[in-house]
Formats: structure tokens, C-alpha cells, sequence
């Protein structure tokens, strides 16, 4: 039985304590993500490029991949000693280790010990995050009432956005603050937010000190019922390991790719792929999430209703449907290159034409580059080309020098760029709400498949292995598939890249989500029943 | 339906090595054309994407050999059904 005495004010303080919590933990991880561009740069040799990035991305995967690790180290301390401190454990780990991340010097400083110790951090970043999901929402669960147990545990799932954005709102105001320059430094204000996690992880602690055990684990362990080995009776027995595959297959993969594609890929597309300006494309993704976040508790409560199976589905099936129609339309909006075709709506911007000359000669010529930086606005909308346009001096010759013959004039050829960069695009207010509005679709697909995802997977399981159980396919859903679109995406693009196409398909990135969304659909379709377990301490 | 789940198993089973042996193929490729200041970094990166996903895949093996046997045909509906070992 679930605990019908408490109250909505009791259950206030009970959503409240365990959010808080996790809300730092989510914005303890996402600051990493969030700044990854940075992050690369310094923690990585200069001339690294993509690879940087990508490497950098990996550790961000890593963090991802090693939580279903942690899922079952700390799923098993839940279930073996309650729900209480296995929370105020994982949250004293992220925080300490988030905070040690803002002190690691640069690559410059420290060379290659930098990115090691972050990598160890970041694992450790992971291994706690594994751990506090799964005790929030059974926590949360085993105190609701069963027929607003969808209601009551959505609120824990708008954590991660809220997290989300907490970690952009954070990130922004101190950029804004310092200004680009300085943020970007090796000690700049990208540090901040990572020193700033340790004051919000005191308060959560103090506020969790105060919370009580589940009384679903506080029963189970006053029968003496309590698990001897959580690992061994989650995944050792068919009748319960069938499940954890189920719970898997059937929907947290699925759950996991539409999460990363609607939030985190969509916002490293604004910026990487359609080279909004930092700033705005991460208000985009603010606006988005702020208007789509009372969704998690929506579809939350009407699960409660008419169950959770079709809902998640739905997500899904939206996802494979609109994800490739909306991005395509992200990018077809942001094309600058017919924007420079269209004159007449072509104006110049403000400190346009500046730039500086490099003098090349070699074997194959005298050469002058002209890196320039122009500026232009079409129809409101504000953005740079970045183009290093070449002169080539005709007839130059290394001997004899053209000065022995006497040359008094000289005549060059102009070589354009090929590969000039438009970037720092500002949109127009129109259409930067277009942008929100299109995010947004993306976002509530997001609260569909995982609003009532929580009360979903306490359902399936057992309350003496319920934290070990739940935890473990939800970190692989969300940690693995998940938490390696924005990587495996990236990579996708890179193979599409060759001599032909040097740009690649920027979309092609999303036949990852789309496909282990597909297939997650599917398995769900014909596997998972839409019954609501009424009673979760059977 | 539990038919049709029956004989899904066997997709779900010959999907996965169909993965594996996709996964390896690609990695062997992406690796191969890799240049000489990029080889570790790409070998790295597939190595992570292996060890991860090998396990997965052998999850997605037995998840299809528990639906070819059925037991998928009837989902618990009590606690006692899952741990009455």
C-alpha cells in the first residue's frame, strides 16, 4: 500500500526536499554540457578543433555512461538501507566533485593532467547522479497516494529540466556579466557556476537531514523483509530481470534519445550548426523549457487517468515524426548563405569591413590573405561573415625577383574564400520566437514520454529491490542512449563529410534519436500493458 | 498478440549480432580512414561505443529469447509473482 495519510501539504514538503536535491544534481551536471565549447579549449592542446570538442563530449558521455554503474551501487545501498542516506551520500559526491571541477587549471598550466582529472571527476559526477534518480522518484512514489501517484512523482521528473535550466540561466547572467573575453579565460567566469553548486548542495543537504525514510522501507525493513542481496534478486531472477529488459527496451531507451534530442541537441544545433550568437541560442531553449515545463505535471496527472503507456508512446511517436520536419526548418531559417543573395534586404552592420593581412610567399607564389570580419543585418536579423579572401601576385617568380626586374607595377588575382563562415547570428524577434515555438514542440514531446515515466517504473517493481530495479534501466535509457545523442549525433554528421560535401548532412545526426526512438516505440507498442498498479507495496 | 510477441523474439534475437557486427564494421572503417593525428582519438572514441553497447546488446538478445519463450505473454500483477523464487 502506498501511505493514503499523507497530506497534499505533507507531500509538499516530501516533492520539495527530494527535488531540491535533485534539481542541484541535474544543474551539477548540466553546467558541463552547457559549457563544453569552453571547456574543450581549455582543457584541451589549441589546435585541437573537433576533436576537442568530440573528446570533450566524451567525457561529457562518460559522465552519462558510467550512471547505470552508479544506479547499481547506490540502487543497491537504497535498497539495503533506505532511501534517507543513500540521497545525502550521492549528493555530497556531486557537489564536492562538481566544485573540485571549477578548480582544475587549464592545459596550459598543468598540460594533460588537466583533462584526466576532470574525466575522473566528471565519472564521479556520473556515479553519484546514478544513484539519486531512482531513490527521488521511489521516495517520492512510496509516499503518494496511489491514484495521484503520476501527479505526485511528475513533479520530480520537471527537476532535470528545471536543472537545465537553472545551469543556462546561471551560465548566462555571469557571461553577460563579465562579457565574452573575460568569461572565456583560464580562471574567467566559467568557473562560477561550478563554486556556486556548493552553496545550493549545503541547502539541500540541510533540508534533507530533515526528511524521513520511505515508510514503504520503513515497513518492509520492521517485517524484516528488507533484500539480503538487491543485485542478485534485481538481475539474477528471470521473473524480475524480464522486466528490467522490458522497462529498458520497451521504454526508457526511447524515453532517454527524445529527452537529449528535444533539449541538449537541439540547443548544440542552434549553436554549432545554425551559429546562433552563444547567448541567444540559449535563450531560446530558456523560453522553450519555461513554457513547456507545467507539462511534466500535466501529462503526470493524466496519466493518472487513462495510464502511462500511451502517453510515453505518443512522445515517441512524435519525435520520429517531427524531429527531422523542425530541425530542417531550424536550419532553413538560419541559412545564411541565400540571405547574401537577397541584396536588396542586405544591409551592412555596425564596425563592418575590419580585418588584418597576412604575407605568404612560398614556392607557389606571393600571396596576401585578408582575414576580414563583416557584419551584416538582413531583415533584423544581425549576424558576421568571417572570410579570408586571397590575392595571388601574377608572374611572381622566387628567383629571379620581380625587384632585379625592375617591376614597377604589379598585378594581382583575387582568390574569394570558399569556405567563409556566417556566424554570431542574432534573429529577429519573429522569428526568434519561431525558434521558441518549434524548441518548444520539442520540449513537450520531452514531457510526454517522461512525465509519467517515475510513477511508470515504480510500478513494475518490487518495493525491497524497487531502487535497485528502477535505477539501472533508467540510467542506461537515459545515461547511454540518451546521454550520447549530442556525441553520436555529432560523429554521425562528421561521416557524412568528403570531398564532395566538406559541410556533410546537418541533419544526419538525427537518425540516431530517431531510429532507437522508432524501435523503442515499437517494442513498447507490443510489450508494455497500460494498467495502472494500483497498490506498489503488494 | 502473445503469437505475434512470440515470433518478434526472434527479430529482437537476430538483431542483436546484426549490431555488433554493424558497430565493429563501422568502427574498423572510421578507424582505417583516420589519419595519423586523429587515430587515437577515433579508436578511443569507437572503443567507448563498443564496450557500451556490447552489453546492451546482449540485454536485446535475451529480451528476444524471453519473448520467443512467452514469458512475456503475461506481465506480473502482484510483487509475489516476481519474487517467489
Amino acid at each position: 500500500m502506498s501511505n493514503p495519510n499523507t497530506s497534499s501539504k505533507g507531500m509538499g514538503f516530501i516533492i520539495g526536499a527530494s527535488s531540491v536535491g535533485t534539481l542541484i544534481e541535474w544543474y551539477d551536471f548540466y553546467i558541463f554540457g552547457m559549457l563544453a565549447t569552453i571547456i574543450s579549449k581549455q582543457f584541451f592542446p589549441d589546435d585541437s578543433g573537433t576533436s576537442a570538442l568530440l573528446s570533450t563530449l566524451a567525457i561529457f558521455a562518460a559522465g552519462f555512461i558510467v550512471r547505470p554503474f552508479g544506479a547499481l551501487v547506490f540502487g543497491r545501498l537504497g535498497d539495503l538501507i533506505g532511501r534517507k542516506y543513500t540521497f545525502l551520500l550521492t549528493l555530497i559526491l556531486m557537489g564536492g566533485s562538481t566544485f573540485a571541477i571549477g578548480l582544475v587549471p587549464g592545459f596550459k598550466t598543468i598540460g594533460w593532467a588537466a583533462p584526466i582529472i576532470v574525466l575522473v571527476l566528471r565519472l564521479i559526477q556520473g556515479l553519484a547522479l546514478g544513484g539519486e534518480y531512482g531513490g527521488a522518484a521511489t521516495y517520492v512514489a512510496e509516499h503518494a497516494p496511489p491514484d495521484r501517484r503520476g501527479f505526485w512523482t511528475s513533479w520530480i521528473q520537471t527537476t532535470a529540466t528545471l536543472g537545465l535550466f537553472l545551469a543556462l540561466g546561471i551560465i548566462i547572467l555571469i557571461r553577460n556579466a563579465q562579457g565574452v573575453e573575460k568569461f572565456g579565460k583560464e580562471w574567467g567566469g566559467w568557473r562560477y557556476p561550478f563554486w556556486i553548486s556548493s552553496i545550493l548542495v549545503i541547502v539541500s543537504i540541510v533540508i534533507r537531514m530533515r526528511m524521513s525514510e520511505s515508510p514503504m522501507f520503513a515497513q518492509v525493513k520492521a517485517e524484516g523483509k528488507t533484500s539480503v542481496n538487491p543485485l542478485k534478486e534485481s538481475f539474477g531472477h528471470r521473473a524480475n530481470f524480464k522486466m528490467v529488459l522490458l522497462a529498458l527496451f520497451g521504454a526508457v531507451m526511447g524515453q532517454g534519445v527524445i529527452w537529449y534530442t528535444g533539449q541538449f541537441y537541439a540547443q548544440s544545433f542552434l549553436e554549432n550548426t545554425c551559429k546562433l550568437e552563444f547567448t541567444q541560442s540559449r535563450n531560446i531553449l530558456l523560453l522553450a523549457i519555461l513554457f513547456a515545463t507545467p507539462f511534466f505535471v500535466f501529462f503526470g496527472w493524466l496519466s493518472d487517468i487513462i495510464g502511462r503507456k500511451w502517453i510515453m508512446l505518443l512522445g515517441m511517436l512524435l519525435g520520429v515524426v517531427f524531429y527531422r520536419p523542425i530541425f530542417g526548418e531550424l536550419l532553413k531559417d538560419t541559412n545564411a548563405k541565400e540571405w547574401m543573395k537577397d541584396k536588396p534586404n542586405l544591409a551592412e552592420g555596425a564596425l563592418s569591413n575590419n580585418g588584418k593581412a597576412d604575407t605568404i610567399i612560398n614556392k607557389a607564389g606571393f600571396f596576401i590573405v585578408h582575414h576580414q570580419t563583416n557584419n551584416w543585418i538582413y531583415k533584423d536579423t544581425r549576424f558576421s561573415e568571417k572570410r579570408n579572401d586571397t590575392l595571388k601576385l601574377m608572374g611572381y617568380t622566387l628567383y629571379p625577383p620581380l625587384s632585379a626586374l625592375g617591376k614597377d607595377t604589379f598585378n594581382f588575382a583575387k582568390i574569394p574564400d570558399t569556405k567563409v563562415l556566417y556566424t554570431d547570428k542574432v534573429l529577429a524577434a519573429a522569428l526568434k520566437w519561431k525558434f521558441v515555438w518549434l524548441v518548444w514542440c520539442m520540449v513537450i514531446f520531452v514531457t510526454m514520454v517522461y512525465g509519467p515515466m517515475a510513477a511508470f517504473l515504480v510500478e513494475m517493481f518490487p518495493t525491497k529491490i524497487r531502487y535497485t530495479s528502477m535505477s539501472l534501466p533508467y540510467h542506461i535509457g537515459n545515461g547511454v542512449f540518451g546521454g550520447l545523442v549530442p556525441f553520436l549525433g555529432t560523429l554521425i554528421v562528421e561521416f557524412t563529410k568528403n570531398k564532395e560535401n566538406p559541410a556533410g548532412d546537418p541533419l544526419a545526426g538525427l537518425w540516431y534519436p530517431i531510429g532507437v526512438a522508432a524501435l523503442c516505440l515499437f517494442i513498447g507498442t507490443i510489450y508494455l500493458r497500460n494498467k495502472i498498479d494500483k497498490d506498489v507495496m503488494d | 498478440m502473445n503469437g505475434f510477441k512470440r515470433y518478434l523474439g526472434i527479430i529482437w534475437i537476430l538483431l542483436s549480432p546484426a549490431i555488433v557486427v554493424f558497430l565493429f564494421w563501422q568502427a574498423a572503417d572510421k578507424i582505417g580512414k583516420a589519419s595519423a593525428a586523429t587515430r587515437s582519438n577515433v579508436t578511443l572514441q569507437w572503443s567507448i561505443i563498443l564496450i557500451i553497447f556490447l552489453p546492451i546488446c546482449i540485454g536485446l538478445l535475451i529480451f528476444g529469447y524471453y519473448a520467443f519463450k512467452g514469458y512475456y505473454d503475461h506481465l506480473p500483477e502482484s510483487s509475489e509473482e516476481i519474487t517467489d523464487y
